[in-house]
């Protein structure tokens, strides 16, 4: 422990040289490398993944930047994505790769178990997008896409009803807890294995329930300018189901639900 | 990106008539009914579902049958070396200009790639995203990476926005960044306005990556250099990506207070 802060206090000391300095890059590395501890391995690692850096974004912009530059250089100047994807952190889900979304397309948050808080849990980064997307950039869609293994549903479901927790992950996962809750209602004879994968799917629609808790959303909902849609890819088998989420009505009742999950699509 | 729809159809249709030498006067009244009833349907309306579903039937002919040990791999478990914090801005995805292929790099997009001090009351869903790859997955680099034109931190140099259009919760996610603005008004408030912003833009990163080392395990990685910091900077104007470190080390130890030799 002692250790840990010695290395924490140093940094702090030495912070604030090097960060300033970052603005300039090439000598910065140099600097930074010059004054480390002598440590080989640390030396090939960061140059390492330097390299490994400057090599994919070269390839990026050999084959696709330059190759459609004016392109680039009209979305330089703005984006107008007609989507706003809400989908998780996992590494095996990025929605340009599996949607095939391409820059400028669509403005993305990616959070643990794609979970979109309601309106009355207040400030968070997911509405913060949600607010910029629809009231600034004016998509005219919000997909919420879901999909198997997600550890994040399995720390959901896995939850026992304690008050206090020190984890993050569960702090952030309870607000799928309505999820959860029906899950346990409606699946409790499954196995566990089973209980995730429905709560998975279930938990798309609660966020798509949540997003009209916004009342900017709720009103171009109705308005017919914006559409809803949930989204589950299966990475086992390479599926994916979607649906859309058809809403009449002028307020959101829990017992007057004035919505359908119309549209759905397999596609496999 | 391709040119219109419409235009390519007819195009193609025109020359395969006219490599067939088939394009006479009977073909030229066709080639014209076809236009018009191509421009008719107009193949330019965009059909969101379409686009996602050509995306997905892409990605699986094109990838996921291509590559079905690395794949089945993957859904097994996902072992990503990196941590990635990125924009929610549609031109900057990581996995595009970066390269990530799935299973390489777990990612957190939000408003401005901020990354806010360890708080599990306010910033529970960042926190989650930390949590869950250092000690879970055990990534080994956490990458965090800015853009220009960033309507984030533009929204955070513009505040307060006494006069403007309420952004509530924009306003309250972006406020994450006010030492760096801080820090850039102070050193650069001569500069002007756009150049301050691209500043802030990179100064916006070193923060975050500051504000990482107050989650412990984060710091904990760091220490014993199992866990690398990087930031990142993407310039889509001129087409150019930045990258640098923060280098941790410690210096040789003193010790104080031994007691002197009694007997020379």
């Amino acid at each position: 422990m002692l250790l840990q802060m010695s290395a924490f206090h140093i940094c702090r000391t030495t912070l604030a040289l090097r960060l300033k300095a970052s603005r300039e890059s090439p000598g910065l590395t140099q600097e930074l490398t010059n004054k480390k501890q002598k440590s080989v391995a640390g030396n090939q690692t960061g140059c390492d993944l330097f390299n490994e850096m400057k090599h994919r974004f070269l390839s990026f912009k050999k084959h696709k930047y330059l190759e459609n530059l004016e392109c680039y250089q009209n979305l330089a100047k703005s984006q107008a994505p007609k989507f706003m994807v809400i989908a998780c952190a996992d590494s095996r889900v990025c929605p340009s790769y599996i949607l095939g979304f391409q820059p400028g397309e669509a403005f993305v948050v990616r959070n643990v178990a794609n979970l979109v808080p309601p309106f009355e849990n207040g400030p968070s980064e997911t509405n913060a997008a949600l607010e910029f997307s629809v009231n600034s950039l004016e998509v005219e869609n919000i997909l919420v896409v879901g999909h198997s293994c997600c550890g994040g549903i399995r720390a959901l479901m896995s939850m026992q009803d304690e008050v206090n927790s020190s984890s993050f992950i569960r702090s952030w996962v309870v607000v799928g807890k309505n999820a959860r809750l029906s899950t346990k209602t409606v699946a409790s004879s499954l196995s566990f294995d089973q209980q995730c994968r429905h709560c998975e799917k279930e938990s798309i629609n609660r966020s798509l329930l949540n997003l009209l808790t916004y009342p900017w959303i709720e009103e171009r909902v109705t308005r017919g300018l914006l559409s809803i849609h949930g989204g589950y890819y299966n990475f086992i088998d390479c599926t994916f189901e979607k649906w859309t989420l058809e809403y009449r009505g002028t307020t959101l009742n829990e017992e007057n639900a004035q919505y359908s999950l119309i549209n759905r699509e397999f596609w496999c | 990106m391709a040119e219109n729809s419409t235009e390519v159809a007819v195009t193609e249709v025109e020359r395969l008539l006219r490599e067939e030498e088939r394009l006479d006067d009977k073909n030229e009244t066709e080639l014209e009914k076809i236009t018009t009833a191509l421009e008719g349907t107009n193949l330019d309306t965009f059909n969101p579902i379409e686009e996602i579903k050509h995306g997905f039937m892409h990605f699986k002919i094109h990838e996921f049958d291509k590559y079905p040990d690395y794949y089945h791999a993957l859904a097994e478990s996902q072992s990503p070396k990196f941590l990635v914090f990125a924009c929610s801005d549609s031109r900057v995805c990581p996995s595009v200009i970066l390269n990530f292929r799935p299973g390489e790099a777990f990612m957190c997009r939000n408003i401005a790639n901020l990354v806010p001090q360890f708080n599990q009351v306010r910033y529970s869903g960042v926190g989650a995203v930390i949590e869950y790859a250092v000690t879970a997955l055990k990534v080994k680099t956490i990458l965090v990476t800015g853009h220009s034109r960033c309507g984030g931190i533009e929204r955070l140099m513009s505040l307060p926005d006494e006069d403007g259009t309420s952004y509530d919760f924009i306003d309250d996610w972006v406020k994450i960044g006010l030492p760096a603005k801080a820090k850039v008004q102070s050193e650069f408030g001569n500069l002007p306005l756009c150049e301050q912003l691209q500043i802030c833009e990179r100064e916006a990163v070193n923060l975050s990556l500051v504000n990482l080392l107050t989650y412990p395990y984060v710091r904990a990685g760091v220490a014993d250099k199992t866990l690398e910091l990087m930031g990142g900077y993407y310039d889509f104007v001129n087409g150019t990506f930045t990258v640098w470190g923060l280098d941790f080390g410690f210096k040789p130890a003193l010790e104080f207070g031994s007691k002197p030799p009694l007997f020379v």
